[in-house]
């Protein structure tokens, strides 16, 4: 007789565990793939807002304004970059995704008054053609990098970690080293390419001061300096990107996504977004900086209560990846070919997956063209239709945020405050450092005195 | 700034700053195309992103990141300079007379950095199609993870020199301390010959190309795991 032990799984070695055993044993070598964690984390969803009532008085959601304009880089630049929403778009390579979308994003962007970024692989100028204010990425790689696109950006963003991978380089496999890819990071077609995880020019927080100054003497002073960071050791990060000089700080937590890495990079390695904004804002408190540096977090802000609980935690604007890609498609089960759309669900199942469960960014082989250098899967995804997707979903975003921001009596989304928020998790009020919803108690402040 | 028509900036009298500011929007048109700096006392950030086909003579010691990202101009340091010199350079060249720190011509993507002491480690990382010479030895980890372009060592090379080397190569004409992975010794050919008489005929160096050896990748890094194919 079959006892229920004879088929009950071991909690320490699951089915996920097993089959990572038995791929391991088989290959020899780890598993790398994009996107971010895929683990449950204490995240924005642990938070909810303390709308208005007899206690607080609401704007009417239809008739009375809300203010969404954000402005970054107050601090040293002559020309700090002013944004209509605080909602801006994340760095992300040309290699890692196509030049479509690329433009694409570079359009929607611009359509809605934000930022987008550049990415490890340099500037293109369908990119800056496309983008109203760029972000140029300075990373360790420095491919492409040049004085020349240097000096057409709007604002540079000097990457020190990435939330997906803190403490590790990027990775561009063969198939997507295509021959404009290659010629942009003087890397030889099809290799599998490794960036380098540590600058080349400078190490510690001393020559990362020099090396910020540097680059506001090339570019005259003219335009803001970001220092980015992948969540870890955020608050002491935070006080040596501000003591270096940054304009800007950019926050990057463990569920932010990556063309590709390590798969026990993305699971294992940095904290997840909402402590490390806490952190963040308690660094800058600290410094009495706040309001002179500005914070932008990032890592796994999906919709506009994540970008309104992030402000009210004291974020002046979030970062958006990986919803970006989404926006354009990715996990969909058909791309739009201009008449009408085309089932793909074959061709996830090809790369051993299906729409809704796929991260095979690092393949090139994405069904739906974002993440690929394949001439005929990148136009799959046309950039007219990539831009309005994106618009729509920006503007669906700053929606929801100004329509959570007048419920609590505010005029302005920066006007969030911490005193909105309740935590509906012991682990997210810890986190956050946010009160238990319906009670005072925030785990690990000290207990309050009866008077 | 009061003294724009002066071929002489004085750096205990003006800042880096205005100086770079001259040396970006003056120098070429209204100014003389040869500057000299004076008493640039190990300051950082000097002569940094110029854009013209000057001479900049600097009179002493420079600090960090001399001559970064460095176009066109020919950069000439009477001294010793401290780290990242000429970083990031796309053509043009910086030269330096004394001695040079860590990372020198760090990703430099073209022009010519010719250090006539020695480079401290990590000379030539990154590098992306510039050229190096080196008139003495160079410290560890040289050339690491270089792309393209070439170093040329007239002393000695420290430990791991050439580590994950892509398509630069690096001659050395003393010992090489140790390899770092990826990086092979290959027989010179007559093209090498040619490069390194070519690079030390510029430096007015006085060494013969048959006296050096060459270092390139092996290109064992360049795919993963090519049995597996790609399924990591």
């Amino acid at each position: 007789m079959t006892k229920k032990i004879d088929l009950e799984e071991s909690f320490l070695y699951d089915r996920h565990v097993l089959e990572y055993i038995h791929r391991a044993s088989e290959h020899g070598l780890y598993d790398i793939r994009g996107l971010g964690a895929k683990r449950r984390v204490p995240n924005f969803d642990d938070l909810v807002f303390l709308t208005a009532s007899a206690s607080r008085y609401p704007l009417e959601g239809y008739r009375e304004k809300c203010l969404t304009r954000t402005v970054l880089g107050t601090r040293r630049a002559k020309k700090p970059i002013t944004l209509d929403i605080p909602i801006t778009i994340a760095g992300m390579s040309f290699g890692s995704l196509s030049a479509n979308v690329k433009e694409a994003i570079g359009r929607a962007a611009s359509e809605v008054g934000t930022s987008t970024t550049t990415g490890d692989g340099g500037m293109t100028q369908e990119e800056r053609a496309s983008s109203k204010t760029l972000v140029y990425q300075c990373l360790p790689s420095r491919y492409g990098f040049n004085p020349q696109d240097l000096k057409q950006a709007d604002a540079i963003e000097m990457v020190i970690g990435q939330g997906a991978k803190p403490g590790g380089g990027g990775m561009l496999l063969g198939l997507k080293v295509s021959p404009r890819v290659a010629q942009m990071r003087t890397l030889p077609e099809g290799i599998d390419q490794r960036s380098a995880c540590r600058h080349p020019d400078w190490t510690g927080p001393d020559d990362l001061t020099i090396k910020i100054n540097e680059l506001r003497e090339i570019t005259d002073w003219q335009i803001p300096i970001y220092v980015k960071l992948g969540a870890t050791r955020v608050r002491d990060d935070v006080k040596l990107a501000v003591k270096a000089g940054a304009d800007v700080v950019v926050v990057d937590g463990m569920q932010g996504g990556t063309a590709a890495t390590q798969q026990v990079f993305i699971e294992h390695a940095g904290i997840p977004t909402l402590p490390a904004v806490r952190q963040a804002v308690e660094a800058l408190d600290e410094m009495d900086v706040l309001g002179e540096v500005q914070l932008v977090v990032s890592g796994g802000i999906r919709t506009g209560a994540d970008v309104a609980k992030a402000l009210a935690l004291g974020a002046d604007a979030v970062s958006l990846g990986q919803a970006v890609l989404m926006a354009l498609g990715c996990n969909s089960p058909s791309y739009f070919d201009g008449q009408e759309q085309v089932d793909v669900s074959d061709e996830y199942a090809k790369l051993g997956t299906g729409p809704g469960y796929c991260h095979h960014c690092q393949t090139g082989l994405c069904p739906v063209g974002v993440t690929t250098q394949i001439p005929e899967l990148e136009k799959r995804l046309q950039p007219d239709w990539g831009a309005r997707r994106l618009k729509n979903y920006l503007q669906t975003l700053t929606m929801e945020l100004t329509t959570l921001a007048r419920a609590c009596g505010k005029s302005n989304v920066h006007h969030l405050e911490r005193e909105d928020l309740v935590a509906l998790t012991v682990e997210a009020a810890a986190m956050a450092k946010l009160p238990l919803a319906g009670t005072d108690w925030i785990p690990g402040d000290p207990p309050k005195r009866e008077s | 700034m009061e003294s724009l028509e002066l071929e002489s900036i004085d750096l205990q009298k003006l800042s880096v700053r205005q100086l770079n500011h001259y040396l970006h929007h003056e120098i070429g048109t209204t100014s003389p195309s040869r500057v000299e700096i004076l008493n640039p006392n190990g300051l950082h950030n000097i002569a940094v992103g110029l854009d013209a086909p000057v001479r900049v003579d600097v009179r002493g010691h420079g600090g960090y990141f001399l001559g970064g990202m460095n176009r066109q101009a020919r950069i000439v340091v009477h001294g010793n300079v401290g780290w990242s010199v000429a970083e990031n350079m796309m053509s043009g060249e910086v030269q330096v007379k004394g001695f040079a720190s860590q990372c020198a011509g760090a990703s430099a993507h073209g022009g010519l950095l010719f250090i006539e002491g020695s480079a401290s480690s990590r000379c030539g990382i990154s590098l992306k199609g510039g050229d190096i010479v080196v008139g003495g030895h160079v410290g560890h980890m040289s050339a690491f993870m270089a792309q393209a372009g070439h170093l040329v060592v007239c002393g000695d090379a420290g430990a791991g020199l050439g580590d994950s080397l892509y398509e630069a190569v690096i001659y050395v004409r003393g010992k090489i301390h140790s390899l770092g992975a990826d990086a092979r010794e290959e027989p010179m050919a007559e093209e090498d010959y040619a490069t390194v008489g070519q690079l030390l005929s510029r430096t007015g160096l006085d060494c013969s190309p048959r006296e050096f050896k060459r270092v390139a990748s092996a290109k064992t890094l360049y795919h993963w795991n090519v049995d597996a194919d790609q399924e990591y």
